[in-house]
């Protein structure tokens, strides 16, 4: 329904219900920590960005090109993909023998122990590429645009 | 059967409080205006929650037939349902809560920002200018005041060493955290008023430049349901804050526990409705100034420096 909805926003809505149903699953997987966050992270305030920028645009409401775009030829190559996965899922979960499930939550303090000890680098490059965008918007919001009114102008 | 009690008795406490406190607000904003407020219905005007209670009901529940109409219908559900979901992880009292979650404060934090989505989305369904404008201003509020909304909690949850709201209590019993997290406290409060969009932050609903601002065209029980929202979401902040911060339902014995919370809690209340009674409206632009260039850098200072003294500490 994300994917074939004609309405953008009505997309993004089913988009946010899938989002939930990941956190639910990450829940019942003993992550309540992981959980939370793709609630609070994804589902609040990335989907929130989306929306606003959609409302802003004002689409959404006749899609025009979707419907060209939705012609039953252009669903080959997703499916077969979409299958592909599917078989590899399958084969995953019926052969392949996982290491089995842990049986005590991990609580957000042990993720916070292993994201500054064993993957501290990552958690490091992670905040540079943030840095990067902090800084990139501060370059973009200083230059100010010079606005003189019309009546100000002297001839 | 007493996990089913303690359910309904949160639900009926939240529901009434946030009823009863149209009264309230309306008898309190008089007092200090120097007039009288509703006082015809009832002893005291108690009975007007119910005479407007009815009223809504009776009124004819219209659907504009340019909104979005699914969109349209889900989005007042989405406040309720959030916040009250959040009362069910806030304990009322040593044995009086409906979920102890090692998670609590993230669950609130979670539930917050999924209820932006009904102010949005109700002011995107409407398909009216002000509407959208409410929308979008809301949208931005609260995806500002959201960020260090979090992290001014951050210092609660270092000291106290969990995010379970019960260990955060029994943290306090020697000393309220408001006095090592002043700071936080007075981010998370502001932020707290931004994000029930009460006065003075209400500029998405400002009525002096949006009509009604996003639930212009609500009527009805669905416009009731907003207007409840509000009020749930102020006892809710206050409720939180009193937990966090004032110590919950600790007090001197000679009162039970469930009582010192609702006191302390009721107190907070009349803060929101002296705030709206005394402060004007801050511009848009001046709101955002203020939130990214001030509080966020306290939030994050106050952060840095609850760590360095907890880990100089120990």
């Amino acid at each position: 329904m994300a994917i074939s909805g004609r309405n953008a926003i009505h997309s993004l809505l089913f988009l946010i219900l899938s989002l939930l149903s990941v956190s639910v699953i990450f829940y019942l997987l003993d992550a309540p920590f992981i959980a939370a966050l793709e609630v609070i992270i994804y589902a609040g305030a990335i989907m929130v960005l989306f929306i606003f920028v959609t409302m802003m645009l004002n689409i959404g409401m006749e899609g025009r090109t979707e419907k060209k775009w939705l012609r039953p030829r252009m669903w080959i190559i997703p499916s077969l993909l979409a299958a592909v996965l599917l078989a590899d899922f399958i084969l995953a979960i019926t052969y392949i023998p996982g290491s089995p499930p842990v049986d005590q939550a991990i609580l957000p303090k042990q993720v916070g122990i292993s994201l500054f000890s064993t993957y501290l680098l990552a958690v490091e490059i992670a905040a540079i590429l943030l840095m990067a965008g902090v800084i990139g918007a501060y370059h973009l919001g200083s230059q100010k645009k010079k606005i003189t009114h019309r009546f100000l102008i002297k001839n | 059967m007493k996990y089913l009690l303690i359910i309904a008795g949160v639900l009926l406490i939240a529901l009434s409080v946030a009823a009863g406190l149209i009264w309230v607000e309306r008898r309190l904003l008089s007092l200090w205006q120097d007039r009288l407020g509703p006082n015809r219905v009832g002893p005291f005007g108690l009975a007007q929650v119910i005479a407007d209670t009815v009223k809504l009901f009776f009124k004819e529940d219209w659907i504009p037939p340019f909104s979005d109409r699914p969109v349209f219908l889900m989005a007042p559900g989405i406040l309720m349902i959030t916040i009250l979901l959040t009362f069910a992880v806030i304990p009322f009292g040593p044995d009086f809560y409906v979920f102890d979650s090692n998670i609590g404060i993230l669950f609130f934090l979670g539930n917050s920002s999924l209820g932006v989505y009904s102010i949005v989305l109700g002011g995107w369904a409407s398909n009216n200018k002000y509407s959208l404008i409410g929308a979008m201003r809301a949208s931005a509020q609260m995806l500002t005041y959201e960020v260090f909304m979090g992290l001014s909690l951050m210092g609660v949850v270092m000291m106290a060493d969990s995010f379970s709201f019960c260990s955060i209590v029994e943290a306090q019993r020697n000393g309220w955290f408001i006095i090592p997290q002043f700071f936080g406290f007075v981010v998370f409060f502001i932020a707290g008023v931004a994000e029930t969009h009460r006065l003075p932050f209400d500029i998405p609903e400002a009525e002096g430049e949006l009509v009604a601002g996003y639930h212009s065209e609500y009527s009805g029980m669905k416009f009731g349901m907003f207007f409840v929202g509000e009020y749930l979401g102020i006892t809710l902040i206050s409720a939180i804050i009193a937990t966090l911060f004032f110590g919950g339902w600790l007090g001197p014995s000679f009162l039970p526990p469930v009582f010192w919370f609702l006191l302390k809690t009721f107190f907070f209340i009349g803060v929101f409705i002296l705030l709206r009674a005394s402060l004007p409206r801050p511009r848009y632009d001046q709101l955002m100034k203020f939130g990214w260039k001030v509080l966020f850098p306290l939030a994050l200072l106050n952060l840095l420096v609850t760590g360095a003294v907890l880990i100089f500490l120990k």
